[in-house]
């Protein structure tokens, strides 16, 4: 059995504990090391926000490729980047070739 | 013209022709996956597309209230209502196989099934917005999972299908025409070859009745 977590700022992420999901805070200086303790933990999905996200690229593109685990990138708490979007329409380029969904909304 | 040397033989002949049959059907076959992963790619990344719409609605929303209820209450009060979750979620994660990608398939169970008994603390010391906040995040976590579970698929197909785009066009625009050129060639030297061996033959008769019948042909 796996779990899920959440990985971000503290004030971003202290409410998904209380709906059953691990919580893992973070600062910009101790992201990448409380990664890869998450990575080696059992983790099914990693909700990551979009912020550390972007600062973690390289680690999190590791995990892309395999199985598990899934990581998905969710707003913070100072609102909505659009990278969570961008990165499916980066998705859709790469298998069809060109953007045939998200049009020029995004 | 052939860009590599071959070798005009009919062995050679032979093996071309078996690869051009191959590669004709691995490029079908390979066409089939890619299409049909396509299809399915789109399909997914379409409802990925409105869930994570909706999630993303959902958790700013969420975090609204949970900014609300940091501002009602004290640091220490928020942490301690928040220090033993009640809820736990367990994920059973399976496999699925979409034309050989392998996705996961998420199925997940809440240690408490009773959406009322989600709180982790008592009502007496929070404030009103964290209950809203708590209960429109636990509203949310099954379009969350959902969400998680398609994104991965999604990721996975796309890497997959543009793998398989490569294949096809590499069997399609490279291999195929590249073996039928060279079986092209062969076919016309091996003919060149025998139309040789025919005159010469016809020249060795024509010398050979010379010489025994002393007639001349044309």
């Amino acid at each position: 059995m796996y779990k899920a977590c959440v990985f971000g700022d503290y004030d971003s992420i202290y409410g998904f504990s209380a709906v059953g999901l691990d919580i893992y805070p973070v600062t910009p200086e101790t992201a990448e090391e409380e990664f890869q303790k998450v990575c080696r933990a059992e983790y099914a999905v990693i909700y990551m926000t979009e912020y550390y996200m972007a600062l973690l690229k390289e680690e999190t593109e590791a995990c892309e490729q395999k199985l598990l685990p899934a990581v998905v990138p969710i707003p913070g708490i100072f609102g909505n980047t659009g990278d969570g979007i961008r990165r499916v329409k980066r998705m859709v380029e790469q298998a069809v070739g060109s953007d045939i969904i998200f049009g020029s909304e995004y | 013209m052939a860009t590599t040397h071959v070798n005009p033989t009919r062995m050679e002949l032979t093996r071309l022709k078996k690869k051009l049959t191959t590669a004709m059907r691995g490029h079908k076959l390979l066409k089939d996956k890619r299409d049909e992963l396509m299809r399915q790619f789109l399909d997914l990344v379409r409802e990925n597309k409105a869930l994570r719409e909706k999630v993303e609605a959902a958790i700013l929303a969420s975090g609204q209230n949970f900014v609300l209820a940091r501002a009602g209450m004290t640091d220490e009060e928020v942490n301690l209502a928040m220090l033993s979750p009640k809820q736990e979620i367990l994920i059973d994660e399976k496999e699925r196989n979409v034309m050989s990608v392998n996705v996961p398939v998420f199925e997940f169970q809440t240690k408490s099934n009773d959406s009322g008994d989600i709180f982790p603390y008592g009502f007496a010391f929070t404030s009103a917005d964290l209950d809203d906040a708590v209960r429109s995040l636990n509203d949310i976590l099954p379009d969350m999972l959902r969400l998680a579970e398609v994104e991965k698929s999604c990721l996975l197909m796309s890497a997959e299908i543009e793998k398989t785009r490569r294949r096809v066009n590499a069997l399609e625009h490279v291999v195929i025409p590249e073996t039928e050129e060279n079986i092209k060639y062969i076919t016309m030297k091996l003919d060149e070859n025998e139309r040789s061996t025919q005159i010469r033959l016809m020249k060795v008769k024509d010398m050979m009745l010379a010489k025994a019948h002393h007639y001349e042909t044309i």
